[in-house]
């Protein structure tokens, strides 16, 4: 029953919300959907220490949905310690996103839209964490985009709101494209999409060959890399992350629950969910942990020079998510679904503090436009300054510190510790992390400190936000302190084995949850130190020398242009794949459908028209004529069947 | 008498015309037209509701025909009729869709309105009758007659350019329509049966391969250009465009699924040999539909071309899943046949009501609906998303099967077939951007309002079947289930017969 309420709970809301919001008006809807939250907030909680601790997992079948000859996909709920954390991630930023809402949507006329949305969200995504199969996994999914699309282009009067809610759909579907075709190869070898009897066969199935393409092809190794294309668009890794940034364009607290802490990181929960697939494709795992390695790097570096206060926020999430694939591809699940859980609470908080900087400054986003708001909205300051030191992940080695201490530098440590790689991909995070520091160091000075460069007016009218607002920032921001050392124990440590139980599988060579804690002392400090340059520079940059950005930009301007213009992403695809598809879709509608097949037809059709043209008159006369004619066609062939019956045509 | 022994079938088939033949004794003034269409109303809603028995008391567990009729007629053609799970929805999907088009036409047409709905009652009664005759002759009189009152009413009650598209749609069909009446008579003096069941029993025995080949062709040309498939399509979108709303919920909605049910009756259990050698073929041709008539369709600028395109991309997944010959792949076309005729007829409706606002279709006309027309706006956001198969409606469940069937017989086609859940998302939304969302700054349509009551109840029942069929769709996977299996068995059993015979002709 109380599986039940916390997935279900939100969809009650979502449905108030929408369907009634018009008729019990907005405050209304805004109080239900937000309670409905809470209450499956707190029912999570209760369901992480049965589970996490008292090791209760369960299955709750629902009802029958696709069934189809051997195919049986049911609705159904399964209920372990991975899905566990992730139903606390979800309800607690969700609940606490709605609270926000309140403060942060007042001035919007259609609130009631709005948190319909956001339940909606909430419940496709609970329904994908708690999927007992992949097809149910796949409804979650692409309930969540569709979700995310509704939000990004919620203020659909602006153009960029709707070009970023369609391209983040499509760009998610081409992920989907390789979900989808995983599942069904799934279903073809193990003739289920049922996690468990997958998860029991696959072992069986290493190094077994599969014919995919015409190719004999390793069957696991296929079917991970299929799967994995969906988690890279979902959470936006390298090559399909160009929707991300943009998905900006939607309300802030949207930004937080989505594109920060829940939706983009199904994609590492999706990988440590099939870990029973993935261990026993090494390849696959590769992969994994390059692209995340690429994608750790990448987005840190575009964050560097962004200007826009979300857009720092957005690449630095791209960012960490790549961290956390990493540490799926090593086989650390435990430590990837940690940083989740961190991350989760660090930069929602960035995020909803980047909105109540926003709201303050009267929609402006622009860090080029402000400065000097510490002392303005002290309390989102310090809020903003707590994300940013569990983000970077300020800390002692063996001592204490901020949430993200503990998950980044146990990645970090993993990523050293990995058995026969080349340490490339630990110096590529630890660079990573310096970059890290530096970008969130930037957006804190650029826009707390110094001399304000906003407008006279808009400065003197700043105000800090409303108790809604703030309230989330606070519990945010005891996560961010806490949420590291009190559970460091049992994600990674010690407690790890009976913390995740069955719910993450550990091929019998992976020993890296182990060999994490056993690495030489410098490679502890290596973050350490990693953070600490990032942070000197960055207040070197901003707060000492502030002449130095414009003169590096200067100097390295190529550099600088290749980094704010996101590499070019956007002008690759737009040249390698928009134009071309909606050009040959003219091609073909123009010249195939029209010129070549139409011009056949319309030939064939001028002939007859023209024969019969002179008997009939083309009115619609005409076709009057036409159905008397086709009434004495069918009659004549009833004739000459009936003829050539009574000539024997059937006496055989 | 229960409802198994009663002639339900006839009474449900004819009842429609029973309607017609009282409207056409109305008056001909304005109290007749009233009349007129509350008549067709009625009818159809009571006809519906009888069509309801037979569901109700459709025995899922058996593949064999159910509510048989069956009496002497012409010579050795007999007036059989009867229906199986793969039949039966359609029949309640046509007794469904009608009492809904009558509404949607409630005030668009007010020209000749007793010959349109007269019109619209033998339709009915045709297209029913396609999917009950279990004779030759029947089906065949059935399957071509109901272009007739389709072809009157694009030509009659259509747009500027209906005498070019009822031409067209008109010459399209019946060249496909002389081969299968030639095939027909083939098989007829061939088995020496007109009888339907019996030649799903036999036709595989009694037809050589060479000619399964040629019976095969033939049928193929008919329902080839009726699905439509590629490159046989294009009489759809002019038959759209010209058509009025109603016209196109039924066209999309029941007319294009003859093709599919063609196939499922015909082809697979009486030509299977062929059917199996030429699968390649129709996978070919259906993997270029859903792609091909997906980019086309982005291309688009009128509102129903683009609904259209987007109909043959959903067709082309019926064919591929019908052609893999697996239970996933069958059960998924039946079901995508279903769900399109539910989500393609809604679609239409809703360009229906805004044409009737601002008789345009252009989509650069519109722009920034959501503000005024909110309710119309959720609305075309189920049905766009139902199109675009997103899980929860039922425009996935056929997608995912017919894709589950495909990959197994042959990953390249699952391969190009799955870019068609890229594309579709692509042409979807970005329609539903360009009427729906932005800024409303036409003068035009500043005044434009939302659906009205009559509207709304005609969307109602759509909406909720696209939902309940997208979380449940065991209510009709259930009834299809024996008799898929049953067509498959058959399906296998003749082909391994033949590759036996074949074997031992080698030794």
């Amino acid at each position: 029953m109380i599986y039940l309420a916390i997935v279900f709970l939100p969809l009650a809301g979502a449905l108030i919300a929408g369907l009634f919001g018009r008729v019990i008006g907005d405050r209304p809807s805004e109080i239900v959907s937000t309670a409905l939250l809470m209450i499956a907030a707190v029912l999570s909680w209760i369901v992480f220490i049965q589970v996490g601790y008292d090791h209760e997992t369960a299955r709750v079948p629902i009802m029958r949905w696709i069934t189809s000859g051997e195919l049986d996909a049911s609705w159904s709920l399964r209920i372990d310690t991975l899905t566990s954390v992730m139903l606390v991630v979800v309800t607690t930023v969700s609940s606490l996103v709605h609270l926000y809402s309140i403060g942060y949507m007042h001035e919007d006329p259609a609130r009631s839209r709005f948190f319909a949305y956001l339940s909606l969200f909430t419940f496709a995504m609970l329904m994908l964490v708690t999927s007992d199969n992949l097809v149910q996994m796949f409804f979650g999914w692409e309930g969540v985009g569709l979700a995310s699309y509704l939000l990004i282009g919620f203020w659909y009067h602006k153009p960029s709101a709707n070009a970023a809610a369609i391209k983040a759909f499509v760009v998610n579907r081409v992920g989907d494209f390789g979900f989808a075709l995983g599942i069904f190869g799934c279903f073809m070898v193990f003739n289920t999409v049922n996690l468990d009897t997958i998860f029991e066969a696959a072992k069986g199935m290493e190094g077994q060959p599969m014919n995919f393409l015409g190719f004999q092809l390793d069957t696991l190794t296929v079917l991970c890399l299929l799967l994995f294309m969906g988690a890279m668009g979902k959470s936006a890794q390298f090559l399909l992350h160009t929707w991300l940034p943009d998905a900006m364009e939607g309300p802030t607290p949207v930004s937080a629950l989505i594109h920060a802490a829940t939706m983009v990181t199904a994609g590492v929960f999706m990988v440590a969910r099939l870990s029973p697939l993935f261990e026993h494709a090494p390849i696959a795992r590769d992969v994994v942990l390059y692209i995340g390695a690429i994608t750790a790097f990448f987005a840190a570096t575009v964050g560097l020079v962004q200007n826009d206060i979300k857009r720092v926020v957005a690449y630095s999430t791209c960012s960490q998510l790549g961290y956390m694939f990493v540490a799926c591809g090593l086989g650390a699940y435990g430590a990837a679904i940690f940083h989740l859980f961190t991350h989760a609470f660090f930069k929602a908080l960035l995020f909803l503090g980047s909105g109540s900087v926003i709201h303050a400054m009267h929609h402006e986003q622009d860090m080029r436009n402000m400065g000097g708001l510490a002392s303005k909205i002290p309390f989102t300051y310090y809020a903003m300054i707590i994300g940013t030191l569990a983000l970077t992940g300020v800390g002692f080695p063996h001592l204490i510190g901020f949430a993200g201490f503990y998950s980044k530098d146990a990645i970090i440590e993993a990523a050293y510790a990995a058995p026969a790689l080349p340490k490339t991909v630990f110096w590529i995070v630890t660079f990573a992390a310096f970059l890290t520091a530096f970008y969130s160091w930037r957006l804190i000075f650029m826009t707390f400190h110094g001399k304000t460069r906003a407008a006279p007016d808009v400065y003197k009218h700043a105000h800090e936000s409303p108790w809604t607002m703030l309230v989330p920032l606070a519990v945010l921001a005891l996560g961010s302190i806490a949420a590291g050392f009190v559970f460091a124990g049992e994600f990674v440590g010690h407690h790890y084995k009976e913390f995740w139980a069955n719910s993450i599988y550990e091929g019998p060579n992976n020993h890296i949850m182990h060999d994490m804690h056993q690495i030489p002392e410098w490679v502890y400090w290596a973050p350490f130190f990693a953070m600490a340059s990032g942070f000197g520079l960055s207040w070197l940059y901003y707060i000492g020398a502030p002449w130095l950005p414009e003169a590096t930009a200067r100097t390295f301007k190529p550099v600088y242009l290749f980094l704010l213009n996101k590499w070019y992403f956007d002008e690759l695809y737009d040249w390698l794949f928009v134009k071309p598809t909606m050009a040959l879709g003219r091609f073909l509608w123009k010249s195939g459908d029209g010129a070549v097949i139409d011009g056949t037809i319309d030939g064939t059709a001028r002939g007859v028209q023209w024969t019969t043209g002179r008997a009939v008159k083309l009115q619609t006369g005409y076709i009057y004529h036409y159905a008397f004619a086709m009434l004495i066609g069918v009659a004549a062939i009833l004739t000459f069947f009936l003829r050539s019956l009574l000539t024997g045509g059937a006496g055989q | 008498m229960t409802v198994a022994t009663s002639p339900i079938l006839s009474i449900v088939t004819f009842l429609p015309l029973l309607g017609a033949l009282f409207i056409a004794f109305l008056p001909r003034n304005a109290g007749g037209d009233r009349n007129a269409r509350h008549t067709a109303l009625y009818t159809t809603i009571f006809t519906f509701a009888i069509s309801l028995l037979i569901w109700i008391n459709f025995d899922p567990r058996t593949a064999d025909f159910q509510f048989v009729e069956d009496a002497a007629w012409i010579g050795p053609f007999r007036y059989k009729m009867g229906v199986d799970g793969i039949s039966m929805l359609f029949v309640i999907l046509t007794t469904f869709l009608m009492p809904l088009c009558i509404l949607a036409s409630w005030d668009s047409v007010k020209l000749r309105v007793k010959e349109y709905m007269i019109a619209f009652l033998v339709l009915e009664t045709l297209m029913i009758g396609v999917f009950c005759a279990l004779d030759l002759m029947l089906f065949y009189l059935f399957f071509e007659a109901g272009l007739i009152p389709m072809f009157l009413i694009i030509g009659v009650w259509g747009g500027k350019r209906r005498v070019y598209a009822s031409f067209k749609f008109f010459l399209y069909t019946l060249l496909g329509s002389v081969l299968m009446l030639l095939a027909m008579f083939a098989m007829f003096s061939t088995a020496g049966t007109a009888d339907i069941p019996t030649l799903i029993e036999v036709g595989a025995s009694k037809f050589s391969r060479e000619m399964q080949w040629w019976l095969f062709l033939a049928f193929l040309a008919s329902f080839a250009v009726k699905m439509p498939m590629w490159p046989v399509h294009t009489w759809l979108p002019d038959a759209h465009v010209e058509a009025p709303t109603a016209g196109s919920v039924i066209l999309a909605g029941i007319l294009l699924k003859m093709g599919g049910y063609g196939f499922l009756r015909f082809s697979l259990p009486m030509f299977p040999i062929a059917s199996q050698e030429l699968a390649p073929f129709v996978f070919t041709l259906s993997v270029i539909a859903i792609v091909y008539t997906s980019l086309v369709a982005l291309a688009q600028e009128d509102i129903k071309k683009l609904i259209a395109y987007s109909s043959v991309a959903h067709m082309g997944f019926v064919t591929m899943g019908i052609f893999t010959f697996q239970q996933q792949g069958i059960d998924g076309a039946i079901f995508q046949m279903l769900s399109h005729g539910i989500v393609s007829a809604a679609l239409f409706l809703c360009v229906g009501i805004i044409y009737d606002r601002m008789h345009t279709r252009e989509i650069a006309a519109y722009g920034g609906l959501a503000d005024r027309m909110p309710i119309y706006a959720t609305v075309l956001m189920i049905f766009t998303m139902a199109n675009v198969g997103l899980p929860g409606t039922s425009g996935f469940v056929g997608e995912f099967l017919t894709l589950v069937g495909a990959f197994k017989v042959n990953t390249w086609v699952a391969l190009f077939a799955t870019t068609g859940v890229i594309l579709s998302a692509a042409y979807a939304l970005y329609l539903y951007r360009r009427v729906v969302f932005g800024a409303l700054e036409k003068a035009n349509l500043k005044s434009i309002k939302d659906m009205n009551a009559r509207e709304i109840a005609i969307m109602v029942p759509l909406v909720f079947l696209t939902i309940l069929f997208g979380f449940y769709p065991a209510l009709l996977l259930d009834v299809m289930a024996v008799s898929v299996k049953q067509l498959v068995m058959n399906f296998e059993a003749a082909v391994s017969q033949s590759t036996a015979l074949n074997a031992l002709n080698a030794q």
